[in-house]
């Protein structure tokens, strides 16, 4: 067991996130940030906080996003669908994808697809906080990155939200 | 995560966690449905076939509109148009469909049991969408998801089902799921109407006070009265059932609070029902039918895992 970011790390490389988000899409009219439920979300909340403090009164629009019935893995094993709430249209939008950790890359696949259900956004963007990067099975890569980290597939990385720091197992 | 049971035979079957997973599971449906696509591809393997051996409107579109948005392939079957007409039994038609390779079956059928009795012979999963005077489940399921969208939740919620308790499949489904949910539910109609058991068997209470029930109800779910399983007289005409159990707009004024009025269709309008108060805005009758299909969604999803592997 590894610790990867400590606590005041995680608060540094969260706000240089939302800042980097917002360094490239100046205009949030035209951009939306969407959350990969379930534990994307803890990520898309506070980036979304960050952007805030910095933009204040302008308004950021944020859904989150559902993928299960999208899983490329459906016939091995259900999993507990979560609610996705997505209260604006993406049509020509910039989107923000926000995930935690990117693995595989199939999670994002099936993020893309369902996206596409909901309009043709101009752009999609890939941000996450932990790359586990060599260990792609799908051409995906991420946009914006907390850190990236060299992983063996027995390992697992856990982001702990309520001790507030990531860990490799 | 999965259901604890390969087929939908009827709530009976089913634990509290089954009935939750599949509300919770509807809930996500339902907001797949307000989706500019309203389709997700998590069915595109699994080929179903819908057997109607009595007539439907409600469910069999619902069943289908629910198939066709989880990407799955459909054939669909009603017996008039079919072999059964020629005399071919149950097994033999449902095992001639399955050697084309179909992965679930929906079933109606008019004799109580039908569907447990192919879930015995055939692999594939079965649903039941309503057999004889037994059960419904999937208006069931239906019923209790419409009535937590409503009312916030179904622990305590007091639910009286009021009409044909006798020859209603719903009845019963809704009886077994609304226990087994933790509400409390007392069935109203005449007595003829009303099996002279229940109270023992299913742990409801029975009332034959049609204003007395209402008063005490927070939700009225009402039921139609089947003439077609009807062979003897059971009430003297429509008029008088109308009179004596028939919900009318001064029925409902006369109450002391607003209650849900529920209806599972087709509505005899001025039987079990009049016009004015299936209409009003009091009634989530259409509220039903649309969660029907995120419901159904539900089920297939759900179950379309347990028979392969």
């Amino acid at each position: 067991m590894r610790p990867i970011l400590s606590e005041q790390q995680l608060g540094i490389t969260i706000k240089r996130l939302a800042h980097q988000v917002l360094e490239n899409n100046s205009d949030l009219a035209n951009t939306v940030v969407i959350g990969l439920q379930p534990r994307g979300i803890f990520l898309s909340d506070r980036i979304v906080e960050e952007m805030q403090k910095e933009m204040p009164g302008t308004a950021i629009q944020y859904g989150k996003l559902d993928i299960t019935f999208y899983r490329d893995d459906i016939r091995k094993q259900l999993h507990v669908a979560n609610r996705t709430d997505i209260p604006f249209s993406i049509e020509n939008k910039r989107v923000v994808l926000i995930d935690d950790v990117l693995y595989t890359g199939r999670t994002i696949r099936a993020a893309l697809d369902a996206l596409l259900d909901f309009g043709r956004p101009e752009k999609v963007e890939l941000c996450v906080l932990i790359d586990r990067r060599f260990s792609r099975q799908l051409p995906i890569q991420p946009d914006y990155t907390g850190k990236s980290i060299d992983s063996i597939i027995s390992q697992k990385v856990k982001v702990e939200w309520d001790k507030k720091e990531v860990i490799l197992y | 995560m999965q259901l604890s049971t390969r087929h939908l035979l009827g709530i009976k079957d089913l634990n509290r966690q089954d009935i939750s997973l599949i509300l919770q599971t509807a809930e996500q449906f339902k907001e797949v449905l307000q989706r500019p696509v309203k389709k997700v591809p998590s069915l595109r393997d699994v080929v179903i076939v819908n057997l109607f051996f009595e007539n439907s409107t409600r469910t069999r579109i619902s069943f289908e509109l629910a198939e066709k948005r989880l990407s799955a392939d459909t054939v669909n079957f009603t017996a008039s148009a079919s072999s059964v007409a020629k005399g071919e039994t149950l097994l033999d038609t449902v095992n001639n469909i399955l050697s084309m390779k179909v992965d679930m079956v929906v079933m109606r059928h008019s004799a109580s049991g039908a569907p447990h009795f192919l879930a015995k012979h055939i692999p594939a999963a079965i649903i039941n969408a309503g057999d004889g005077i037994n059960e419904h489940p999937t208006q069931g399921l239906l019923d209790a998801f419409s009535i937590k969208e409503k009312t916030g939740s179904l622990e305590g919620r007091k639910v009286a089902i009021i009409g044909d308790i006798m020859h209603s499949r719903v009845a019963q489904s809704n009886i077994y799921l609304l226990k087994k949910m933790g509400a409390e539910v007392v069935v109203c109609g005449p007595p003829t109407l009303i099996p002279k058991y229940i109270s023992e068997a299913l742990g409801v209470n029975v009332s034959y006070n049609l204003k007395e029930t209402l008063e005490w109800c927070d939700v009225a779910n009402v039921l139609r009265i089947q003439l077609e399983r009807q062979n003897q007289v059971l009430f003297s005409s429509l008029r008088e059932y109308n009179l004596a159990y028939g919900i009318s707009r001064e029925l409902l004024d006369s109450l002391h609070k607003e209650i849900v009025i529920m209806h599972p269709g087709p509505i005899n309008r001025g039987v079990e029902l009049d016009s004015d108060v299936a209409d009003s805005k009091q009634s989530i009758i259409l509220q039903q039918v649309e969660n029907g299909v995120a419901v159904r969604m539900a089920v297939l999803y759900l179950l379309s895992n347990q028979n392969k592997a």
